[in-house]
């Protein structure tokens, strides 16, 4: 880094070469070539940083719990197995944990997107009557909350708490995703919709028919935003349902193994009962935290462009 | 008709209208009314913090104590310093992610070969979509005994003795401020990145012409070019400056960094859930709230005299 900013300062006057500032440097080129070589060597050591933890706990998940213990597996791993992978696959909360991350994301996604869609439509209608009104009532609510415990005590007295409906009511609409469907909507051209209306149109066929088919790509990054929200939300399992064994999710089953050294080896030796294993908290735990991360790294080089133009459209200001 | 009012205030509230847009109209209530109850009726609940609330009670009849509890919080000294912990840590990751994003996104622009330029892109907003329970997983396994992080200090003769770094208070913050860098700092370019491409290219050609150098370049150009969207994004951010203290404290903290590493929402969640003091609890959350919004407020009036772009 500071050998970075140091090289750039350098280059003020190697590029500059002719007219103003006088040059320092009686090679412009290699100048410039040192930049880039700092540069390089920056964003090599920024990926490395960002990629050898996920490597490392990969190489761990895949290698012998013991062997393990010993310290020194890095990239690859020393010996291989698949073992730690059969006893959490074995851990009935896991499996149950991941059916239930896997509802709440569909589900959750599917109501998110069909609500924020919906009221996005009517906020964007610029006849609408009551639009600024509309607008401002969900603009408000993303500055303003009741902090958690009347939201607590407000799921309890609905019934939420201890049930699977906790994770895909409560946050169904959100000022911020709802503003970012509005802003695409609002850039798309006017005469569409006149013409559908001439046509005997009415605002339920417009916005199924008309805008929905056009926002198509702004519909993917929102679901997209949701889906990852819901994959890695552990504290709403907490905090609600924590009591509901049958409504926790993989986050949360993955928390408590990460927290609980001990228990762990109770569990897995009661998966695997009468084998003796070669595994270790570790590496059990490695496997945990791959098979939990796996979803999101597997689809993500396929739909990162829909994140970009998320956070793209997401900046600009209300 | 309603065509003149349209560009400033809306159409006219007419019963014509209210009947065409019949369908809207319903919906929208649908919206107030889930909106309502999930969003405004926990409002509601700040009551509570004036009240000496027992479940079996409830709002109704609870015994009112007035300003109580208020007065407990800030003679507590343990509120106190969680309030410090949650105000240092939220500052510390402005600072630094923000700084970190600006400085990654203009060395990234620097390099022209979109070969190169793509993949460390793509890897670099990778942890953003990891949930802290694995980054804070992976972070503990790395600056564990048997760690990497160990074993380099060691390796390079930099330390005797393995760090026992989530034993140490005063690396904690350090800490934390490491894991949301190297969650985010990708994430967190994108803005810039973005804002940076929509420069006009021939500003650039032009100070080539005049003999700008590359830190001319980005002193004049680049950072000028993406100041608006840094100040909005500071404003935005400063209104979550409370709020960017809890799933990372939750998860790394432990007995012997606790008083460094307890921030509000703990705080209202050991009073509030352990204890069963839905009073206190409250009247921490309603302190957070409050704060939050005075903080943005004065953010965005800051801005708005200095004449800069702003939220609202």
């Amino acid at each position: 880094m500071e050998e970075n900013n140091m090289n750039v300062e350098n280059n003020v006057s190697a590029d500059s070469g002719k007219v103003k500032i006088p040059a320092k440097h009686k090679n412009p080129k290699a100048a410039d070539l040192a930049f880039h070589i700092c540069n390089g060597i920056f964003m090599f050591l920024f990926c490395i940083v960002t990629l050898y933890p996920v490597v490392n706990t990969l190489a761990i998940s895949f290698n012998d719990g013991v062997d393990a213990m010993r310290g020194g597996v890095h990239i690859i791993p020393r010996l291989f197995t698949t073992e730690n992978y059969e006893i959490v696959f074995a851990l009935k909360n896991i499996g149950r944990g991941a059916l239930i991350s896997v509802l709440r994301t569909v589900i959750g996604t599917l109501l998110a997107l069909a609500a924020n869609a919906l009221l996005a439509f009517i906020v964007s209608q610029k006849k609408f009557i009551f639009r600024s009104q509309l607008s401002l009532f969900w603009v408000i609510t993303m500055y303003v909350n009741g902090g958690m415990i009347p939201v607590m005590i407000l799921y309890k007295n609905l019934h939420l708490t201890n049930s699977f409906w906790v994770y895909v009511i409560p946050g169904m609409v959100s000022g911020f995703n709802m503003l970012v469907m509005r802003t695409y909507m609002e850039g798309l051209p006017e005469a569409l919709q006149e013409a559908a209306q001439i046509d005997g149109a009415g605002y339920m066929k417009i916005f199924l028919n008309v805008i929905s088919p056009l926002c198509k790509p702004i519909y993917a990054t929102v679901a997209l935003f949701v889906a990852v929200g819901q994959w890695n939300s552990w504290f709403d399992t907490m905090l609600y349902n924590r009591m509901a064994d049958q409504y926790t999710t993989l986050q949360y089953e993955l928390m408590k193994m990460l927290s609980a050294v001990t228990s762990l080896k109770g569990n897995a030796s009661a998966a695997t009962s009468g084998q003796t294993v070669n595994i270790t908290p570790i590496s059990v735990r490695a496997a945990a935290t791959i098979i939990t991360m796996a979803p999101i790294v597997a689809l993500y080089p396929f739909l990162q462009r829909y994140f970009v133009t998320g956070m793209t459209i997401g900046g600009v200001k209300e | 008709m309603a065509g003149e009012n349209t560009k400033k205030k809306g159409p006219a509230f007419t019963k014509k209208e209210f009947i065409k847009q019949k369908v809207l109209v319903i919906w929208a209530a649908v919206f107030v009314v889930y909106g309502f109850i999930f969003y405004y009726l926990p409002l509601v609940g700040w009551v509570m913090a004036f009240q000496n609330y027992k479940n079996k009670t409830g709002f109704f009849h609870s015994k009112w104590v007035g300003l109580t509890k208020f007065k407990f919080l800030f003679s507590d000294a343990t509120f106190l310093r969680v309030i410090r912990n949650t105000f240092c840590m939220g500052a510390l990751n402005l600072v630094f992610t923000t700084l970190m994003a600006v400085v990654f996104a203009i060395l990234l622009n620097e390099i022209r070969n979109s070969k190169i330029k793509k993949p460390i892109q793509t890897i670099s907003y990778l942890p953003h979509f990891l949930s802290w329970i694995i980054v804070t997983g992976i972070l503990n396994d790395a600056l564990s005994s048997t760690g990497i992080v160990n074993e380099l200090l060691k390796n390079s003769g930099l330390v005797k003795d393995t760090v026992p770094f989530f034993s140490i208070p005063w690396l904690f913050w350090p800490i934390v401020t490491f894991a949301h860098l190297w969650k985010e700092t990708g994430w967190n370019a994108i803005i810039y990145l973005s804002a940076i491409t929509s420069i006009d290219p021939s500003l650039y050609e032009a100070a080539a012409i005049d003999g700008a150098g590359r830190w001319d370049k980005i002193k004049h150009i680049t950072l000028p070019g993406i100041k608006s969207t840094f100040i909005v994004l500071l404003i935005m951010n400063m209104g979550n400056l409370l709020n960017a203290g809890f799933e990372v404290q939750y998860l790394l903290g432990n007995g012997l960094v606790k008083s460094v590493s307890d921030t509000i929402d703990i705080y209202v969640l050991t009073w509030g859930i352990s204890q069963n003091d839905y009073s206190l609890g409250t009247a921490a959350g309603i302190f957070k709230s409050v704060v939050s919004i005075v903080i943005i407020l004065l953010a965005n009036g800051a801005a708005k005299r200095a004449g800069e772009e702003r939220l609202f």
